[in-house]
């Protein structure tokens, strides 16, 4: 019976690579069939080594994988069935297109004909009728890419890999693949494992993500989720921007809480990490939620002195001194126009306190 | 649209395209004379010689030179009877000129070459002709010895005319213009350089051949290693490479000789009796391991430097794609390796087939290669228009293979570093 909630299990899996220390450490990870996930992380923080086990090029020290609930520890790469598309594309420079998405075929004794139907069938999935001759380096980045996606895909595989397939095209290039990417996706359904150390493309394109530090999941949630509900402080700073105070708790009800500051000033805070008066805390605030002339229904009101203002185009980012925190960012949106916004000047400041998460200290 | 484009013209009103031209006219003149130091040690110390091996190979003009009235005067004779009185007299003439500035010794080996016999008969004519009488030499010099009555001599001494020959090319694969001037094969059991040529080209082949099969998991390992490994394992490639050819050449003799370390071992190991040691030594064998070893980093250099650049990750996408380990190398990896398998095989080949000092001392009889015969004639025989015209058909052949690499693989992918 196959499981579809855990298609993908990593079950207690621990890596090291010398004996000393632990690259993965405990990692316990679900992957539904169908599933479009993505591993973030800084580098060195163990999401390639997972990769890498998965696809049966590391295997893990501790621990067992399993794959529609097969241990696959002891089955070679090559038996696994697993797509995988690489850093560098990986593509074979001495075989045509065609050849590089043959040569998956090939090796499965497919007949010929069925070789041509997938090609065509796969080349078409990524826009690129009409290349089955050329050399991969008579190719562009965006193209090869594509080729690997396309090769990755064209033997039907149960999973797909991709380990930072984007990270040598430019921005614009880069943008559009990640859209076609989730739409092959979306199209065929095959589960697809994703790593990269970029948080917009995580967000774009994911289900869930899994965020890796130091070895170990930090939260595994949907990006929404992620964003607006860090559950730490490394996954509050690591996805998107953030403002932060660190403080003390000094007062505690069920859903709010008091912390006091360093500079002795009290706000209000939503206690997420915090489990009693006197824990240190760091205090996680979305440089969006916090706005300008607060309503009167918000819990927290402060002045903050305009430090800096940057034009971003679309909005404008204003750096604020706020409460002893002289890197408070706030964003403010172009059609407002202001005139109040400038250096030296005084402005009131205030977000609710539901927004701002007191986590975890550092 | 193009008259516009030829008109563009520099703020000097100059045309573009001149201005261009007298810029880079200058940038031209400074990359030539770099590279002409180069240029010009390569014309004096490469291209010259060769020039004058051809020339050597083919020159015939110091019989020519010795004997002019003879030559002349053999201009009409057919060849088929005795030369008439008339050429006698010229070859008289002429010998005595060479016997007076003592020069006749040396035609006398050079008739030699041509046939045998001639030398003996040559040097008693030497002494005979101090009390010619004038008139009626032709009578005169066959009293001297029976041979100058042949017709055959004679003839010999008409080949020897031209100013420039060929036959030493001839000689060089066994075979000679005989006195009626067709060219053939020499008896069978005096052929040697047909043997020598095909042993050079077996051995040069199978020394390739093993180099490729040794050096193929060395370059891999190399370019896999970490770096930490890999240094250490280059140094151990490259550190006879640092060592002088004789003295590796001298420790090959150490240890292959039959009371050697090599057989001390099997000995001591009883794989072989002590009164059967294997000879290992002055034959194909000793030729064998020592080339083999000698020219080893010559392969795994090209070999090395290509495997480098071929991605790990090629090989990953291999295996995840299906392919057995096997398949995955088969197809990919050793494919890529071609350019570098092509470089080193041509290199050692070349190198191989050239090679002297190796065979000329582990070689023995049956271990020795064309280039020994070549520097056999340039020290001992001092024949030096056929140790040319061996040295230029070596050149020639070294050519055709680079001919036929370029169009079996071609030449531009080759990949030496």
């Amino acid at each position: 019976m196959s499981n579809k909630q855990q298609f993908v299990r990593f079950d207690k899996v621990d890596k090291s690579y010398d004996g000393k220390i632990l690259v993965v450490k405990d990692l316990n990870l679900d992957i539904a069939e169908g599933e479009f996930i993505t591993m973030l992380g800084p580098s060195g923080s163990g999401k390639t080594t997972c990769l890498m086990m998965l696809a049966g090029f590391e295997t893990p020290t501790n621990g067992e994988i399993f794959l529609d609930s097969n241990p696959i520890s002891n089955i070679p790469p090559h038996k696994r069935g697993i797509g995988m598309v690489f850093q560098n594309y990986a593509l074979f420079p001495h075989m045509t297109v065609y050849e590089n998405l043959a040569f998956p075929l090939k090796v499965r004794k497919v007949s010929k004909e069925e070789i041509n139907k997938k090609v065509d069938k796969a080349l078409s999935m990524v826009s690129l009728s009409g290349f089955e001759k050329r050399m991969p380096n008579q190719l562009s980045g965006g193209q090869q890419q594509r080729v690997a996606v396309a090769r990755a895909l064209v033997f039907d595989p149960q999973v797909v890999l991709m380990d930072e397939p984007l990270g040598a095209l430019d921005k614009n290039l880069r943008e559009s693949m990640q859209y076609e990417i989730k739409h092959i996706h979306e199209s065929i359904g095959v589960t697809v494992v994703y790593v990269t150390h970029d948080q917009g493309e995580a967000l774009t394109m994911s289900n869930r993500i899994a965020v890796f530090n130091d070895g170990k999941v930090q939260q595994l949630s949907s990006p929404d989720k992620l964003y607006e509900e860090p559950v730490n402080s490394f996954v509050a700073e690591f996805i998107g921007e953030n403002n932060t105070f660190s403080g003390e708790v000094a007062d505690m009800s069920k859903e709010k809480c008091k912390v006091k500051l360093n500079s002795g000033i009290e706000i209000i805070a939503n206690p997420i990490k915090v489990k009693s008066k006197g824990d240190k805390t760091i205090v996680s605030l979305r440089p969006e939620r916090a706005i300008i002339d607060p309503e009167n229904q918000m819990d927290n009101k402060h002045k903050g002195k305009i430090e800096e203002v940057i034009y971003h185009g679309d909005h404008t980012r204003v750096r604020l001194d706020l409460l002893g925190n002289k890197e408070f960012i706030l964003k403010v949106p172009n059609s407002s126009a202001r005139m109040d916004i400038k250096v030296g000047n005084e402005i009131n400041i205030g977000w609710n306190s539901h927004d701002a998460r007191a986590l975890d200290p550092k | 649209m193009s008259s516009e484009t030829q008109k563009i013209l520099t703020t000097d009103g100059i045309p573009l395209e001149v201005s261009l031209k007298k810029t880079e006219k200058k940038n031209k003149i400074k990359a030539f004379l770099l590279v002409c130091p180069l240029l010009f040690f390569l014309l004096l110390a490469y291209i010259s010689p060769i020039v004058g091996m051809l020339f050597t190979s083919v020159d015939d003009r110091m019989v020519t030179n010795m004997l002019p009235k003879t030559f002349k005067a053999m201009e009409d004779w057919d060849g088929k009877d005795l030369p008439s009185e008339k050429i006698f007299e010229a070859f008289y003439k002429d010998y005595k000129i060479l016997v007076d500035e003592n020069r006749h010794g040396k035609l006398a080996t050079q008739m030699n070459y041509e046939k045998n016999g001639f030398k003996s008969i040559l040097k008693k004519l030497a002494r005979k002709q101090k009390k010619f009488e004038e008139g009626n030499y032709k009578e005169q010099i066959m009293s001297v010895h029976k041979r100058w009555g042949q017709v055959d001599y004679w003839r010999a001494i008409k080949r020897r005319a031209p100013s420039y020959s060929y036959i030493k090319y001839l000689k060089g694969v066994d075979m000679y213009q005989n006195e009626e001037g067709s060219i053939v094969q020499v008896p069978e059991d005096r052929r040697i350089y047909k043997i020598l040529w095909l042993r050079t080209l077996e051995i040069a082949f199978f020394v390739t051949l093993f180099c490729f099969l040794m050096a193929y998991p060395i370059a891999h390992l190399l370019a896999t290693l970490p770096m930490k490994y890999s240094n250490l394992l280059m140094i151990c490639v490259l550190l006879p490479f640092w060592t002088s050819l004789l003295v590796r050449t001298a420790s090959w003799m150490i240890l292959l000789q039959q009371q050697g370390l090599v057989n001390d071992f099997l000995v001591w190991i009883g794989i072989v009796a002590d009164d059967h040691r294997p000879v290992m030594m002055y034959n194909k064998i000793g030729t064998y391991i020592a080339m083999t070893q000698i020219l080893l980093p010559f392969m795994v250099l090209p070999l090395y430097s290509v495997m480098k650049t071929i991605s790990p990750s090629l090989m990953r996408a291999g295996k995840s794609l299906g392919g057995t380990p096997f398949v995955a190398f088969w197809k990919i990896y050793f494919p890529l390796t071609i350019p570098g398998i092509g470089a080193g095989c041509l290199l050692v080949f070349i190198l191989a087939i050239g090679y002297y000092i190796t065979p000329e001392l582990v070689g023995g009889a049956s271990g020795t290669l064309i280039s020994n015969q070549i520097a056999y004639h340039m020290k001992h025989t001092l024949d030096w228009s056929f140790a040319s015209a061996m040295g230029l058909m070596l050149l020639t052949g070294v050519l055709a293979i680079y001919w036929v690499y370029n169009k079996l693989v071609g030449i531009d992918n080759i990949k030496l570093g």
